[in-house]
């Protein structure tokens, strides 16, 4: 396929899709809609997430704690002062927050400011860890969403301790969720692709091997985990403003675990993958409600069960990791050609590209 | 503070850090050989006091015999874990085995949920353990003295079983030089199923103790035991099984004595952990004893 | 320090290596020459990859110091010892399997880069046009190793000799001056280690590169290397040309040693 078809392709079928949402937003009930939102939350933080994990090959548990992050941040920011006052009967909040709040228009300040948040708090965990070989980072970040947890329990005077904060504006709309997890996809997918990304992928191959090639390893580490960071921050704001309210436990390990099935499922490496994986899963996720609801066969009750959902997701991963360990898509990459494959007979290697592009030009 | 409340304290913290390093003992033993973080670990502490909380209750066993077979019985289910979770990702990349090991902790956890119920349990705790002894003036529970000395009788018994048997010196070959150990002829699997159920024994030993000592159990109570043990065993050098004994205590007694001086902070006692884990991966990440893990170029 | 300064790209002075209590290699001292092809030899656990390892970064020498084109890289990262000039490659390969030929190439390339990683994310011009350039650098490179042909394989899938070829493709895109090649022809037939040495000859040409190489087959070492340096329990016994070192007792006593060695073991 010739290369100059590819990028009007694509913004085509963006354009396609961008009518999709505007009229879903505008059509569907606010069940789909929301459903719709959280699929499309959960591209931005699993793509996000399989940025380290996948693709620069860091065992990153962290992505929980960076959406509290970014989930309170935009909390605090967008909540109207008069609420604020309602909300925090236990202990007034603290200055700033507790006098100004950013109106609808400056929504976008918001978001950023959360993935700005998130992603200090990812270079203050990624500068210790991240210089050291093995698995530091997964501890360090496994401790950092647990210590979140804490601090946002007692932190009253500006989480508001257990009870969380409600009432926040409903300002993530389907334009903003998918808008978004189209511009994170994108920004993930040129970083990862680009030379910055074969670094990355070098040093989940062989540290040792890059770090000899001339690669800075800490460096590159550090930019795919505040990468990460930053997106998360910003899917955890999203969400907040989705549900309208954020409380220590809406940000616990299970939010995580959730990632990091999409990932796994959708392909360790492929962001892509991680993104159609994240809207199957938010559906699967609805689907399995049910089996957490009590069923009536017949004569036969079967009581609801708590938990049931998380036992058969974690056997889900489990047997994936055993059986299936490439995913969807393995580390592939959805595209055009690969779309295109399908339908054509086998491309030609790049090597042969090349000789013939050159034998043009001589 | 008076002195007679100081070693309270004291006591109470080295009680608590025993019981940090009997479980981070597990987590050192199969980082040193497998390079791989069981976060499954903490959930198995978990099952260990819920086995010994049903053979009491429901089996009305002694309490003794009910320890024993609580302990044996987490022995089984960590090599089990190993088996089923972890053997057939051997060679794969290391993020596999790390990933599996999330999901068999979660695993554990959920199914507690559901089969154990979410409501904590009373934990009936024998006379001997509750009881308040007077030492020169300081109260001091059974808990602050037994836990600690059964710990020290159990490492006793492990540094003989590493030192001084077969097995023991196997695992200390194969934690220093896998492939060389296989070529030798040793079993490694059998080593590696050794390892967890050793581990695993005194996890669920641990375990037995803490809910004497907070006797409320629940099926998420191994997720923070669990995750403090491990940062003891960075603290004490990762992979040494005496650093990971002197680590525990250093973050038993640090976690008691915060709450003991400045109670105001109390709400925050578990996250003074993590700022010892940054402090120590900041300015020795090799920890107290550990050496540097070269890795072969 | 005075040797620093003299003609050498390399020198070593006084160099040990200590791994806890165990002293690998002794008071090295080398000095090579811009051009020269120098081999590295000794029997088995003798310190020569831990030579590599010092100069190239991996290790920290607790003692001694070692210059590069009369700069001191003593105890720098293995990275900017690289981007100075120096490359490897490893004695059981390295690759990064599951990239493809090109991309293994390319990534010796991206410590040049001179784009931010905005460029990279949001695709500037600048950023399309270095990319370009390594691209066309990569796949030249790849022309002239005979690799270009497998340009989109996964490295991984390579047969064994073309992956140690690909090695030091990688090696030489990072653009070095000195190339340290450590056991290039370990596990090769007589055919592929013939073409092996005219390889090695050949690229020192073309690239101008000074080579320094560890090898057991000796017909390598002998056929190739202009001077060869003979390591032993990591000090040097031994130094001179191809035919000085064939005639030398020490070296002869040190490899029969191994010998001796190795038939008390069977």
């Amino acid at each position: 396929m010739k290369r100059e078809w590819r990028m009007p392709l694509t913004i085509l079928s963006i354009a396609i899709f961008a009518l999709f949402i505007w009229w879903a937003q505008n059509h569907l009930n606010a069940y789909y809609i929301r459903v719709l939102s959280t699929a499309a939350i959960y591209i931005v933080a699993a793509v996000a997430y399989n940025l380290i994990n996948g693709v620069t090959g860091q065992f990153s548990l962290g992505p929980n704690g960076f959406m509290a992050l970014g989930g309170f941040t935009v909390a605090l920011l967008v909540l109207p002062v008069s609420q604020k006052q309602i909300v925090y009967f236990l202990q007034p909040l603290i200055w700033p927050f507790n006098s100004f709040s950013l109106p609808q228009s400056l929504f976008i300040v918001a978001l950023l400011l959360a993935g700005i948040v998130a992603a200090i708090g990812g270079i203050i965990i990624g500068f210790p860890t991240l210089r050291l070989k093995g698995d530091y980072l997964a501890i360090a970040t496994f401790g950092f969403g647990e210590i979140i947890f804490v601090l946002a329990n007692n932190l009253i005077s500006i989480t508001n301790g257990a009870l969380g904060i409600k009432g926040i504006p409903e300002y993530s709309t389907l334009m903003w969720t998918w808008g978004w997890a189209i511009f994170s996809i994108i920004v993930v997918s040129n970083l990862a692709k680009s030379s910055y990304g074969r670094a990355m992928k070098a040093i989940r191959e062989d540290e040792i091997a890059a770090e000899a090639m001339g690669i800075n390893v800490f460096f590159h580490k550090m930019l795919a985990f505040t990468v990460s960071a930053f997106f998360a921050g910003v899917a955890g704001g999203l969400l907040a403003t989705l549900i309208t309210t954020v409380s220590p436990s809406l940000f616990m390990f299970t939010m995580t675990f959730n990632l990091l099935i999409i990932i796994v499922l959708g392909g360790l490496g492929s962001i892509t993958g991680s993104a159609i994986t994240a809207v199957l899963f938010a559906f699967l996720q609805e689907l399995l409600r049910t089996v957490e609801a009590p069923i009536q066969l017949g004569p036969i009750h079967l009581p609801g069960v708590a938990g049931m959902r998380m036992v058969v997701f974690s056997l889900l991963l489990i047997l994936a990791m055993l059986f299936y360990r490439r995913g969807l898509f393995g580390r592939k990459e959805l595209s055009w050609d690969l779309i295109l494959s399908i339908f054509e007979r086998k491309g030609e290697g790049v090597g042969t590209t090349w000789k013939k592009e050159k034998m043009k030009l001589s | 503070m008076d002195i007679q409340s100081f070693i309270q304290q004291l006591l109470n913290g080295i009680s608590l850090g025993s019981l940090y390093a009997l479980i981070a003992i597990g987590y050192t033993m199969v980082y040193g050989i497998l390079r791989l973080i069981n976060f499954a670990h903490g959930d198995v502490f978990m099952l260990g006091t819920y086995f010994a909380f049903y053979l009491v209750m429901i089996f009305m066993l002694p309490w003794w015999l009910s320890a024993t077979l609580a302990i044996a019985l987490s022995a089984i289910v960590g090599m089990l874990i190993d088996r089923v979770a972890y053997r057939p990702l051997r060679s794969a990349p290391r993020i596999s085995a790390l990933i599996t090991a999330v999901g068999v902790s979660f695993f554990l956890e959920n199914a507690g949920i559901v089969v154990l119920g979410a409501r904590p349990k009373g934990f009936p705790r024998p006379e001997f353990m509750s009881h308040t002894y007077n030492l020169g003036g300081a109260y001091i529970t059974g808990v602050s003295i037994w836990v600690p000395v059964i710990s020290v009788i159990l490492l006793l018994v492990l540094f003989y079983v590493i030192y001084r048997t077969k097995i023991g010196m196997a695992m200390r070959a194969v934690a220093t030089d896998m492939e060389t150990t296989r070529l030798m002829g040793v079993d490694l699997d059998r080593v590696i199923s050794y390892t967890f159920a050793i581990g695993s024994a005194l996890a669920a030993a641990g375990g037995i103790m803490w809910a004497c000592k907070y006797p409320q159990i629940n099926p998420l109570m191994g997720i923070f035991p669990g995750w403090k043990a491990f940062t003891a065993a960075v603290v004490g050098g990762i992979g040494n099984i005496l650093g990971a004994t002197i680590g525990g205590l250093v973050i038993g007694i640090i976690e008691i004595m915060i709450v003991a001086f400045f109670p105001a902070l109390s709400g925050y006692k578990d996250a003074f952990v993590f700022v010892i884990l940054i402090i120590f991966l900041l300015v020795k990440p090799t920890g107290i004893l550990g050496e540097t893990l070269k890795e072969k170029v | 320090m005075e040797k620093g300064k003299n003609e050498a790209i390399l020198t070593m002075n006084h160099v040990t290596v200590v791994f806890g209590g165990l002293t690998a290699v002794n008071d090295f001292c080398i000095d090579i020459q811009r051009g020269e092809l120098v081999g590295l030899i000794g029997p088995n656990g003798a310190g020569k990859t831990t030579v590599f390892n010092a100069i190239t970064g991996q290790y920290i020498p607790a003692k001694g110091e070692i210059f590069f084109e009369g700069r001191e890289i003593t105890g720098l990262k293995p990275d900017r010892i690289t981007k100075y000039g120096i490359a490897r490659t490893f004695q059981n390969v390295r690759l990064f399997s599951e990239l493809s030929v090109l991309d293994n190439v390319l990534v010796s390339y991206h410590a040049r880069i001179k784009s931010s990683f905005w460029e990279a994310i949001f695709h500037t011009p600048r950023y399309l046009r270095e990319e370009r350039t390594f691209y066309n650098g990569g796949m030249e490179l790849l022309e002239r190793v005979g690799l270009a042909e497998m340009a989109g394989e996964t490295a991984g899938s390579l047969p064994y000799g073309q992956q140690r070829r690909l090695e030091i493709a990688r090696a030489l895109a990072t653009g070095p001056r000195l190339l340290l090649l450590d056991e290039p022809a370990a596990g090769m037939n007589p055919e592929e280690t013939r073409q092996l040495m005219d390889f090695i000859k050949r690229i020192r040409d073309e690239f101008g590169l000074t080579i320094l190489l560890i090898e057991h087959d000796m017909k390598v070492v002998m056929g190739i290397c202009e001077r060869i340096r003979v390591l032993d329990y990591g000090i040097s016994i031994a130094e001179g040309t191809p035919a000085e070192i064939q005639a030398n007792p020490r070296v002869i006593e040190a490899y029969l040693g191994e010998e001796e060695r190795e038939n008390a073991e069977a």
